[in-house]
């Protein structure tokens, strides 16, 4: 009894590994299934071929069965998620691009997010989506769309979008734990960046919770998956010009962590929401909303975005890059925001 | 199709009666209830297609699992779900089995191992899917049915639910209720080829065309498909050709079908012929008449309690949202 108190606290001993993204999430999945036997994991080449992106290296030798490759067919996928999730399994399926789960959107949408409320609580959907989306030069039209607003939508889904290494790790693992549909929407150009610390082991968050990457005094912005480190350099730039930005890192959209945003704009009494999704109808509208009414006295100027213009997303790099916010743009409407309301 | 009745014996048969008679006069019930108002919304009635649900039931065992579609009161019932409480579920009460949140189209009950109905056509096949692995997994032999229209075999989902489930071996039963119509439309003019059990051969399934409209037929089949599916066989699909008495909605004129096709129908209804087959092994009528007026006072007194529980509660309708 002694010895497997000993054992059990040794496992939940923090330990840091410099990982990559993608590393970090095969870290939290290769954790996920040794540490519950319900789990499963599957999508299209993640098993033998370890994932196109390479995020599910080795766990099929490792876990055998429990790891499969599946056809090119995500109804099916998901439909598989949605009745193992509802008979004790706990789901973990890749569907390789955001763009192919408008092909199943049904599962997830009608069928996921329905289970729990229209069985009254008598069954439950424990299953995880891990998906990826973003722009990088060249991607097509249908492989670079930032669907992340089309989830939050849904109520009854979780949806989180992880930025650091950290993230990839925790939330994956948070979003495996939860009893709840829940999407994770991964950021291919994140994958095989630069290794980060990452804490691993130690205890399972829960869902849900935004960092304040850098304090700062005068402006808030808010921002999530790729973006953030965009808004990052352009914090970085305004400081240089007497402009202290305050960085949020949003990681979870539902549940959306509202105090620590209205904490942040509370002190700031300005907000700039920086997204890579277009803007009409992005979550940032949403935030956008929320803020100009609960902190309608305190606002020191009007809440703005900076997000992807209202346009399909075109190959050629030179013709996307127009389209889309980098840290100069976010640096120059924050710059504006607060020129025109110290 | 009269000449395939399989004759079972008399207790069998009789059990076969007192369950559709079951699930006739429940959806009896409720076209009243939804004539007077008191259910509302869109109801989906399976009469004259009980035999598939009492036969396929008769097949498994109280560990298998169904999924079912909107038209799905039927399967409720023949997998044990109390009249009461499917009652109450499509008359918004707090007794209901989903507390009134899924009404006609959307309810489930697992702890009588009905996965429930869903409103979209061949949704119900992918779901099933996941249920059939978790089995396989398990190991426990257990077995799951997908039953579908024959319009759904024109959804993607479905095929893609037939090709996973062979890939997999899953053991999984799709059961296709052929009733001829695609919600409002014929579907021999939606399709070239009219047979749709042959689809399962290109899946590299088992496929076979049964009378649907005997319980008994239905019920060796899907036996014997399901004991192959215990045995890690894989999948198979079940064509139940079969009949609709009534509208694809409560409230559909029906005036797509072609005039006597219904009177034609109700001769060889699964009802009519299980009385005449039971009247041929020597039984009484009146044995018959008093089943039936058994069955009557239950599903009249289900209707009741139902009629006289709480509503479900609007204080509540934020809960059961996430865990």
């Amino acid at each position: 009894m002694h010895s497997e108190k000993v054992q059990a606290q040794a496992q939940l001993q923090v330990q840091v590994l410099e990982l990559s993204y993608a590393q970090a999430i095969n870290a939290a999945l290769e954790r996920s299934l040794r540490e519950l036997p319900e789990t499963i994991l599957y999508g299209e080449d993640i098993g033998e071929a370890g994932g196109i992106f390479g995020v599910t290296r080795n766990l099929k030798q490792q876990f055998g069965d429990r790891v499969f490759d599946t056809p090119i067919s995500e109804t099916a996928m998901l439909g598989t998620a949605v009745g193992a999730a509802i008979t004790g399994l706990r789901p973990i399926v890749e569907i390789m691009w955001i763009d192919f789960t408008l092909v199943a959107m049904d599962q997830i949408v009608n069928q996921a997010a329905n289970i729990r409320y229209v069985s009254a609580g008598r069954l439950r959907a424990p299953l995880t989506i891990r998906t990826q989306q973003g722009f990088l030069p060249g991607s097509c039209a249908q492989h670079s769309q930032n669907l992340e607003a089309l989830y939050t939508h849904v109520p009854g889904l979780r949806v989180g979008l992880a930025a650091t290494a950290q993230d990839a790790y925790s939330m994956t693992l948070a979003a495996v734990h939860c009893d709840d549909p829940t999407l994770i929407i991964e950021n291919r150009g994140l994958y095989h960046g630069e290794k980060q610390n990452v804490k691993v082991a130690g205890e399972i968050e829960p869902i849900g919770g935004a960092v304040v990457m850098r304090p700062g005094a005068d402006v808030t912005i808010l921002s999530w998956s790729a973006m953030l480190f965009q808004a990052l350099q352009a914090a970085q730039q305004l400081e240089q010009q007497g402009i202290s930005a305050e960085v949020i890192n949003a990681r979870w959209l539902n549940p959306f962590d509202w105090d620590t945003l209205m904490r942040s704009v509370g002190k700031t009494g300005r907000l700039v929401i920086a997204h890579e999704a277009v803007q009409t109808g992005g979550f940032g509208a949403e935030v956008a909303a929320r803020v100009g009414k609960e902190m309608f006295g305190r606002l020191r100027a009007p809440v703005e975005r900076v997000a992807t213009q209202d346009c399909r997303i075109p190959a050629a790099p030179q013709l996307q890059q127009v389209l889309i916010p980098d840290a100069q743009r976010i640096a120059a409407s924050v710059r504006a925001l607060v020129d025109g309301s110290r | 199709m009269g000449k395939d009745w399989t004759v079972a014996e008399q207790p069998v048969l009789t059990q076969y009666l007192e369950a559709m008679i079951r699930i006739r006069l429940f959806e009896e019930k409720v076209t009243e209830l939804r004539k007077q108002q008191i259910i509302v919304g869109s109801v989906h009635l399976c009469i004259g297609q009980e035999a598939i649900y009492v036969g396929a039931r008769a097949a498994l065992t109280g560990e298998d699992r169904v999924f079912a579609t909107y038209r799905g009161h039927g399967w409720a019932l023949a997998c044990g779900v109390p009249p009461a409480a499917a009652f109450a579920e499509l008359l918004g009460r707090e007794t209901g089995v989903c507390k009134g949140r899924g009404g006609s189209a959307q309810f489930s009950a697992a702890d009588w191992g009905f996965y429930g109905e869903n409103s979209i056509v061949g949704a119900g096949a992918a779901i099933a899917l996941g249920a059939a692995l978790s089995a396989k997994m398990e190991g426990k032999r257990r077995v799951v049915v997908t039953a579908f229209g024959e319009g759904a075999m024109n959804q993607g989902a479905v095929h893609e639910a037939m090709n996973f489930a062979a890939y997999q071996d899953l053991p999984l039963i799709f059961i296709c209720e052929n009733n001829s119509y695609s919600e409002l439309t014929p579907t021999a003019k939606m399709v070239r080829r009219n047979e749709m059990y042959q689809r399962a051969h290109g899946y590299g399934i088992p496929g076979t065309r049964v009378d649907g409209n005997d319980p008994e037929t239905v019920r060796r089949t899907v036996s014997g498909f399901a004991e192959a599916a215990r045995q890690g066989q894989g999948p198979a699909l079940v064509e139940a050709m079969t009949q609709r008495l009534v509208g694809h909605y409560y409230g559909d004129m029906q005036s797509y079908r072609p005039k006597g096709e219904i009177t034609e129908a109700k001769k060889v209804e699964p009802i009519v012929r299980a009385r005449q087959a039971l009247l041929q092994t020597g039984m009484d009528s009146a044995e018959l008449d008093r089943i039936e007026a058994e069955v009557r006072s239950e599903i009249e007194a289900a209707a009741q309690l139902a009629l006289e529980a709480p509503l479900a509660d609007p204080s509540h309708v934020m809960e059961h949202l996430y865990a």
